[in-house]
This record gives C-alpha cells, sequence and structure tokens, in this order.
C-alpha cells in the first residue's frame, strides 16, 4: 500500500472536489445486484429445465424474458445471454 | 453506514451474505468507480454507467475469489481500468476518428484519485455534520446560501465552518499517515 501523504486544507478541498456522488439511479441499480442475480439465475434453471422456454429465448432474447414476466433491461439482457452461454 | 469498519471487514461482511453489506459496498466504492469511469477515461455518460454496472456486476461475482481483502479498493481500479480501456478500444474501432487513449495521463488521475479516497475515508470517519458539508460543498457545488438553508445554519459561518472541517480532516489524516509509518 502506498504511503499515506500529508495533505493542506486546499489540497484536501482539491481531492474531495474529484469524487462527486455517482448518478443515484446507478447506484440503485448496483445495489439491486444480488436480486437481479437471483432472478437471472431463476431463468437460467427454467431454460435447463424448459426446452420450449429455451427456444423461446434463443429466438429473441429480449422478448422471452419480458413475456415470461421478468424485467428486460439491456443490462439484464446482456448479462442473461452471457449466462445462457453455458446451458 | 458503518464507517468504521475496513474494506476488509466490509468485504467479509458481503461474502457473509449479509443483506445490507452489499449495499454498503455500492456506496463506499461508487463514486470511486464512477469517478474512474468519467475522469479518469472521460467515458460518455452511457459508456461510464455501462462500465459502473459492469464493475459492480464483476465485483457481485468474484468477491468470494478476491485474494485479499484489504486489498479491495486496487482491485476495484484495476477491473474498472481494464473495462474502460475495452470500451475506448471498441469505440475507437467503431469510430477511428476518436481521439487516441492516453493510458498514462488515465494512471495520473487514478493515482489522484486514489488519494482523494483516502481523503474521503478520514472525512466519513470524522463523521456529520463536517461529512454533510464538506459533501455538499465540495462534491455536490452546492452555495453557502444552500448549504445553510438545508442544515439550518446561517449562510455567514459556512465559510468559518467548511474551514474549521477541512483542519479536522487534515488532523485525521495526519493520525493516520502517522499510525501507518513504521516506528
Amino acid at each position: 500500500m502506498r504511503e499515506m501523504n500529508s495533505f493542506d486544507e486546499e489540497q484536501i478541498g482539491r481531492l474531495l472536489r474529484l469524487l462527486p456522488p455517482a448518478p443515484e439511479g446507478w447506484v440503485r441499480a448496483a445495489q439491486e445486484l444480488p436480486a437481479m442475480r437471483a432472478m437471472l439465475d431463476e431463468i437460467v434453471a427454467r431454460a435447463e429445465q424448459d426446452a420450449a422456454f429455451r427456444v423461446q429465448l434463443q429466438a429473441d432474447l429480449e422478448r422471452a424474458v419480458a413475456a415470461a414476466g421478468y424485467p428486460s433491461s439491456p443490462f439484464i439482457v446482456s448479462r442473461l445471454r452471457r449466462l445462457l452461454e453455458a446451458v | 453506514m458503518a464507517v468504521d469498519q475496513t474494506d476488509a471487514q466490509l468485504v467479509s461482511r458481503c461474502r457473509a451474505g449479509e443483506p445490507e453489506a452489499w449495499n454498503e459496498f455500492v456506496e463506499r466504492f461508487s463514486r470511486y468507480v464512477y469517478a474512474i469511469c468519467s475522469r479518469g477515461f472521460r467515458l460518455a455518460q452511457h459508456d461510464a454507467e455501462d462500465v459502473f454496472q459492469e464493475v459492480f456486476a464483476r465485483a457481485f461475482e468474484r468477491l468470494p475469489e478476491l485474494r485479499s481483502d484489504d486489498a479491495v479498493r486496487p482491485w476495484l481500479a484495476q477491473l474498472t481500468r481494464r473495462l474502460c480501456i475495452d470500451r475506448l478500444r471498441l469505440n475507437a474501432r467503431d469510430r477511428p476518428s476518436e481521439a487516441e487513449l492516453d493510458e498514462s495521463e488515465a494512471d495520473d488521475v487514478l493515482s489522484q484519485l486514489d488519494d482523494a479516497m483516502s481523503v474521503r475515508a478520514a472525512l466519513d470517519k470524522v463523521g456529520d455534520p463536517c461529512r454533510e458539508i464538506l459533501d455538499r460543498f465540495f462534491c455536490r457545488d452546492e452555495s453557502y446560501r444552500a448549504i445553510g438553508e438545508l442544515l439550518e445554519i446561517p449562510a455567514g459561518t459556512i465559510a468559518s465552518r467548511i474551514s474549521r472541517c477541512l483542519e479536522k480532516v487534515r488532523s485525521e489524516l495526519d493520525g493516520r499517515s502517522r499510525a501507518s509509518r513504521p516506528s
């Protein structure tokens, strides 16, 4: 670990300015990742057991996810695509 | 937010599956990851958002594999750095006219952000009302008047409070610096 520098008040203010808050929506979405992960695992498990659902996902992932009642944001679809490649 | 716990303690709680721990993890590192994307690599907002979400998604998946819980900050920095570079290269392939990536410039900014995180940790330790006042003034760019109204403090006293709070943060940092030096 780097040794801690000594900063004067002006430097402290300047450094604090470098860290504005991230947009609230981004933070909330990241905080919801564990719930999203559980949902993705559920979709993958269903795809493994249900051949018809698997075919729907392969044909149009976004539409199949939405039709099954799951939220289908681009982020969810991209992560799901990656997980399904392993199925 | 439990500000007294170290990064390692927070990671350990995440590993144990404590529901609040992940929220605190994101809260603690969101500014850092955001700043690397937006200041370090100057990603456009939509690219920064993609990288930001990808960083936390990978962190969530790979946290159990982290070798040293103390090293979570550099680990996140490297992960974010790599994903930013991937995104910029992808953009450059699609749009060759885009400016070339200057990795050394980005690394200079990352080094400053690392210092900024240390200052931020000291500010967390100092706590409210200093944390609130300094955060609103420096990080959210709010005026004396807005801060005064929100915190119900006379606007004319904000400047002196900021000055006193900065002194407290400096003392906290000096204490940490002495503690980290070999005796």
